[in-house]
């Protein structure tokens, strides 16, 4: 598997307002009727959208000003529900590289690990911050620093964070964790020896 | 002082600490279902890995599956239902994986498979790639939910990279009042902790109400830790467990059963271990619960009036607001009188033998409201069969309400099970998403099997106390 080194991710932003908002609402059920990710990228918050446009408003990943982004920005707990891997693979095909939040559920975290897609967390303050920014400046890029994990907005140094082990596997290209795991496999052998019900219960 | 069942588990099945400060651990049980693991076996097809235990893969179809006879028939009339079936039946053929097929009988919903074989026993680490494999735990095993990238991880490694996680146990204290269930119990925790209170979490249940608890109540305080933001929730393992699993199809037989029983007794938490949080909760406190907004920890009990917006805090009126905008419901109403248009009884929170049995109990001789649409969908085709054995479905049908074959169903309506237009469900399941159950704009309330049987009866939410009086 090759290494792919992530230490910064630059491009326009994304405002996606909102606490808990769920794998569902990123991708609805009916996409994930599918043997492949492929194509998930266009209906990546499907029924938000619409339901915006019912009310005659668009949402951010319809609206043209944000077109192109690769910054998701978000409030607290994003991800959550579903363990749908096709989530992040939607958000990731519609363009998105690295995501900011106040918080984010552990499995969708995960999954953006796996796919090398940095999840910065923020306080709510410097979050709002962040929004009001990429409101104000669309097509201006911001550059996330995985090493330094601080966002630049046009000069302004904004800190944010992000776990020590998802930093470190960022930089040192291991983020698919895969490689590392296969090489171990004769001691998983080993541990699956010591305990009773690899062998013992069948 | 003790250790707790968490990290006398973990130490077990770490196998490595990895560069990243992650453990490898070692997966001793990993289902699959039709939804998540096609890709992943392409991964592994495309790098060219093996599964190196097979044997320790266990695989069914649940969402995309039909729940009628008829619509069963193959190939699906839905094609792309169709192909992933044919997917996962060629996956594991070629890769030497049980399958619990629909043709055999024995399929189900994953949650609901695992445990009824006896797959799914204490002290093993367990991956699905489900988020509610939490539901696992109830026999005292971590079982996390993963995506699909890890389920590759599993397939060719059997491990998996993970966090080690604190643990907080939650005790439940006394006893539950006449009408209230495992699932209040689970609405209860996530009201109280909020739906990202157990972010970095493992949950622990314990104290009185749990202990009193059967198996499959247990599941269903389990299968919501998830919605609660806990990684993973679990039971410590005792004699109510091991009666469950005593001569069950993968169950240990024998002197290995003897063996079994005295290892799943050592792995219990101590009476003095450690944890990182500890709730109380007071049995007595916990009212038959009913969500009214769009996240799981939106419910009141149902004699309480919906809450007002500013009774929450600054972050969180942004998503009652909305919930509110959503449901088209007003701060201050009464949640009991709420019509509804579809009753749901399954799924893996409420799909099991006793969910049926207790509302079975209250609609016997009864009749489903006017114009209400009420499905039965039995977890597995073996809670199926072992509710039929005894006439259970007679008791559904006449009442009025549709008996089905097994399957996910409408918890998350991807086969053609699916609210339409803006129509409210009284659901068993365990989420109240926008747009969960197959319409963008469908509602969904969450509640307990037997309040679920009572609104069926009544047409609107009621006190299931008041119904059967
Ligand atoms: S019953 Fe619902 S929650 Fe459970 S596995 Fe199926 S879709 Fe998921």
């Amino acid at each position: 598997m090759k290494t792919v080194v992530i230490q910064r991710v630059s491009g326009t932003g994304v405002p996606v307002r909102g606490n808990d908002i769920d794998t569902d609402r990123i991708i609805p059920a009916r996409f994930l009727k599918s043997v492949t990710f492929d194509g998930l990228g266009a209906h990546a918050f499907e029924d938000d959208i619409a339901a915006l446009n019912a009310k005659g408003s668009v949402h951010p990943f319809r609206n043209e000003k944000y077109a192109g982004a690769a910054v998701l920005v978000s409030n607290s707990n994003f991800g959550c529900g579903s363990s749908r891997e096709h989530a992040p693979q939607s958000l990731n095909r519609w363009g998105i590289l690295a995501i900011i939040a106040e918080s984010y559920s552990e499995i969708f975290f995960g999954n953006c690990v796996s796919l090398g897609i940095p999840c910065f967390t923020g306080s709510h303050e410097i979050v709002e911050q962040i929004l009001g920014w990429i409101e104000a400046n669309p097509r201006r890029e911001m550059i996330l620093d995985v090493a330094e994990t601080t966002v630049n907005l046009d000069g302004t140094v904004l800190a944010l964070s992000l776990p020590v082990g998802a930093r470190g596997q960022f930089l040192d290209g291991t983020w698919n964790a895969r490689t590392q795991l296969l090489a171990n496999l004769d001691k998983v052998r080993d541990v699956a020896a010591t305990l009773s019900y690899f062998s013992d219960y069948q | 002082m003790g250790k707790n069942l968490y990290a006398k588990v973990f130490d077990r099945h770490a196998v490595e600490q990895l560069p990243s400060g992650q453990y490898q651990l070692l997966i001793g049980l990993h289902m699959v279902h039709e939804v998540t693991s096609p890709q992943a076996f392409a991964m592994i097809r495309e790098a060219q890995l093996g599964v190196p235990f097979p044997n320790r893969t266990f695989a069914t179809v649940d969402h995309i599956i039909p729940t009628t006879k008829n619509e069963r028939v193959r190939p699906l009339a839905d094609t792309m239902a169709e192909e992933m079936l044919v997917h996962i039946e060629k996956n594991t053929s070629d890769y030497g994986i049980r399958f619990f097929s629909p043709e055999k009988g024995e399929q189900g919903v994953v949650h609901v498979v695992g445990p009824e074989q006896g797959i799914t026993q204490p002290g093993m680490t367990i991956a699905c790639g489900d988020s509610h494999t939490s539901t696992h735990g109830a026999f005292g095993a971590l079982a996390f939910g993963i995506g699909t990238s890890q389920v590759a991880d599993v397939l060719s490694t059997q491990t998996l990279a993970m966090s080690r996680l604190k643990v907080r146990q939650i005790r439940f204290t006394g006893q539950l009042k006449p009408g209230v269930y495992a699932k209040d119990v689970a609405l209860a925790y996530i009201h109280k902790l909020g739906v990202n209170g157990g972010v970095g979490y493992a949950y622990e249940f314990a104290g009185e109400v749990i202990e009193g608890m059967s198996m499959e109540e247990r599941m269903t305080v389990c299968n919501m830790s998830i919605e609660g933001g806990a990684r993973c929730g679990y039971v410590n393992p005792d004699e109510t467990t091991f009666a469950f699993l005593k001569d069950l199809a993968y169950a240990p037989k024998g002197d290995a059963w003897e063996r079994a029983i005295a290892d799943w007794r050592s792995i219990a938490s101590d009476a003095d271990a450690e944890y990182d949080d500890v709730v109380e909760i007071p049995g007595e406190e916990i009212e038959p619960f009913v969500t009214w907004g769009i996240t799981p920890a939106q419910s009141v009990g149902v004699g309480d009036t919906l809450p007002s917006p500013a009774q929450f805090s600054g972050s969180e009126q942004q998503v009652v607001t909305e919930a509110y905008e959503y449901m088209d419901f007003q701060p201050g109403q009464q949640i009991a009188g709420v019509p509804v248009n579809v009753c749901f009884i399954g799924s893996c929170t409420n799909g099991r033998v006793s969910d049926f049995e207790i509302a079975a109990e209250i609609i016997k001789g009864k009749k489903v409201a006017d114009g209400i649409r009420a499905l039965a969908v039995p977890g597995s085709m073996k809670v199926k069969n072992a509710l039929e054995a005894r006439g259970i479905d007679k008791i559904f049908v006449e009442a009025g309400f549709e008996w089905r074959e097994a399957g996910c169903s409408m918890c998350l309506a991807m086969n053609p099970d699916k609210l339409k237009g803006r129509e409210i469900c009284a659901s068993t399941s365990n989420r109240n998403f926008k747009g969960r159950q197959g319409s963008p704009a469908g509602r969904t309330l969450l509640m307990s099997p037997a309040m679920v049987a009572a609104a069926a009866l009544t047409g609107k939410v009621s006190d299931v106390r008041e119904v059967i009086k």
